[in-house]
């Protein structure tokens, strides 16, 4: 078995979880191999390069934050686990970010990384609520929300036995959808509590350089630990006998063979690699796409009167519909980033003014698109997401806007699926998620968004999980 | 390898997986659970490192002599001395 070409673990992705799976897997002695299918690793969370300029794709906000001497937490756990020292991230805390519902943004509620911020706005503006909201934190606090083996249960119906006031209850779902479900209109509730969590209990904070530093920090942990690496060479099939992988067909057509395989491409895209003839059906893939818009801005935003948030969650409409529209997008609710609105201190600026918006899309309206009704599409596009999350945000004429606008750029159902290799460009992967990383072979394992936790820590806490539970702790 | 030679491994793996943690003043009689905060993610991980670092193999069965830096010293010397005279 020992050949040059077997591995005791082969890991498909070269993502978040996937790196956090190997840099373990790689560390106890593990003979690791990372095959990925792009040039770039992080999968959706990565950057490029457009003349000479660098965008940062999905990560908006590193959640999870909490400050130095806090233990127990998410981030905490994942330092220890992948011996990073938490200097080595450099985050920089988020200025403050806001929910802000109605057609102009006219109900506000205001978030820091002190928890006591969000209260205080939320027992101001829903008075009559408080107390359930206290509870239903209390409650939310003492949830094991990170068991691999729990029930399902509606967030929705348990959020509401808390929460009486439609408004209060869509404000609460809605950064905590935008920021991880994979499933519409409702979640369960165990991956509510991990978001809430990350959000509002723990923190925003990014590095000065975004992304990319994260990226950096992991590669560089991997690489000392031993682990190997194949960058443009995906993986086409996995073989089987009798309920076991033999070996992986990459996209060179060249067969290696692995004791373990740890996919991270998502569960119904491993099972497609799989291949095997079953009488169950398919798993379902996600639904929920986004478009993103990002403008850079050769002033600082703060000079056109948006220097205060970090983020805004918006939604105009009555209720909060987090759901695949029924056209090619979804302007009424969104998320906005305004990266230099995180504090890097009083000296250090990002250079470029960054403005960015996220709202919902529907795959199949972009995907079978020719290529130049495709980019007349997302001209069109633009405009209208960008118009829609301006009015949550003080006013800016278009003019002033525009005169400070250098470049633009965007991401669509179809980049995600470039990227990410989900089906249906399904930004956070299927709706049912597999907590114990099961697939029907007995040594391929998932991690990563259809393993169940979500957010970028959560997707390395997802790697590690998998890496200790499958293999780790197993006798050697 | 003495008793406080053992400890000073312990210490050492802990300073490594979590070096958030002041070590200064561990008491070897408490539980190291009481005073650290250590998960089972942690104590995992120290099984491992001492099977990485010094190819101590402690079974799953035994794990509840961690416990303390004392009972790790009682449990891991003996470990230590018989690989000692193996190699």
């Amino acid at each position: 078995m020992n050949t040059r070409n077997h591995y005791d673990v082969a890991i498909i992705g070269a993502g978040m979880s996937g790196l956090a799976a190997g840099i373990r897997l790689a560390h106890f002695g593990k003979k690791v191999c990372i095959f990925e299918r792009h040039n770039a690793t992080g999968g959706l969370n990565s950057f490029y390069s457009i003349g000479g300029r660098k965008f940062d794709v999905g990560l908006h906000a590193l959640t999870n934050f909490v400050r130095p001497g806090v233990k127990g937490t998410p981030l905490t756990k994942l330092l220890r686990q992948l011996r990073i020292d938490r200097a080595e991230f450099a985050l920089c805390e988020q200025k403050q970010s806001r929910v802000a519902f109605g057609p102009n943004g006219e109900t506000s509620l205001r978030f820091t990384n002190d928890f006591a911020v969000f209260e205080n706005e939320v027992a101001r503006q829903f008075p009559k609520e408080i107390d359930g909201f206290r509870a239903l934190v209390a409650a939310i606090k003492t949830y094991d929300d990170v068991s691999l083996e729990v029930a399902p249960i509606s967030a929705r119906a348990v959020v509401r036995t808390y929460i009486k006031d439609a408004l209060l209850e869509d404000m609460l779902f809605c950064p905590v959808m935008y920021y991880g479900s994979a499933q519409e209109h409702d979640m369960e509730f165990g991956q509510f509590v991990i978001m809430f969590k990350a959000l509002f209990l723990e923190g925003f904070a990014r590095p000065f350089d975004g992304v990319r530093v994260i990226l950096r920090v992991l590669l560089e942990k991997y690489r000392q630990a031993g682990g190997e690496r194949r960058m443009k060479c995906g993986v086409r099939k996995i073989l089987s006998r009798e309920g076991r992988a033999t070996a992986l067909v990459l996209d060179s057509g060249e067969e290696i063979t692995a004791t373990h395989v740890i996919s991270s491409i998502g569960a119904p895209e491993t099972e497609r690699l799989i291949g095997v003839a079953t009488d169950a059906a398919p798993l379902e893939a996600g639904r929920l796409s986004f478009v993103e818009t990002i403008s850079i801005l050769k002033c600082q935003p703060a000079a056109l009167g948006w220097g205060s948030d970090t983020i805004v969650f918006f939604n105009d409409s009555t209720r909060f519909d987090y759901a695949c529209p029924g056209e090619a997008l979804d302007v009424r609710s969104g998320v906005i980033c305004i990266p230099n609105n995180f504090d890097f201190g009083p000296d250090r600026q990002l250079s470029d003014g960054i403005f960015r918006v996220t709202c919902l899309a529907r795959y199949d309206q972009w995907a079978p698109l020719a290529e130049e009704s495709y980019q007349a599409q997302k001209i069109r596009c633009f405009d209208n997401v960008q118009r829609s999350a301006r009015r949550f945000l003080p006013t800016v004429s278009d003019a002033a806007l525009s005169e400070a606008t250098i470049t633009t750029d965007m991401f669509t159902p179809r980049t995600i699926t470039k990227f990410t290799g989900h089906i249906g460009g399904a930004i956070y992967g299927a709706p049912v998620k597999h907590r114990q990383g099961r697939t029907p072979l007995e040594n391929v394992y998932l991690c990563g968004t259809d393993q169940g936790f979500l957010g970028i820590i959560g997707a390395m806490l997802s790697g590690i999980s998998m890496a200790n539970f499958h293999i780790l702790q197993k006798k050697s | 390898m003495t008793k406080d030679e053992c400890k000073q491994v312990v210490l050492d793996i802990i300073a490594d997986i979590a070096p958030d943690e002041d070590l200064s003043n561990v008491k070897p009689e408490v539980r190291l659970r009481d005073q650290l905060q250590l998960d089972s993610m942690d104590f995992l991980d120290i099984v491992m490192e001492l099977r990485k670092r010094h190819s101590i193999e402690v079974p799953e069965a035994d794990y509840q002599h961690l416990a303390s830096l004392d009972s790790c010293a009682e449990y891991l010397t003996p470990k230590f001395i018989a690989l000692a005279a193996k190699g």
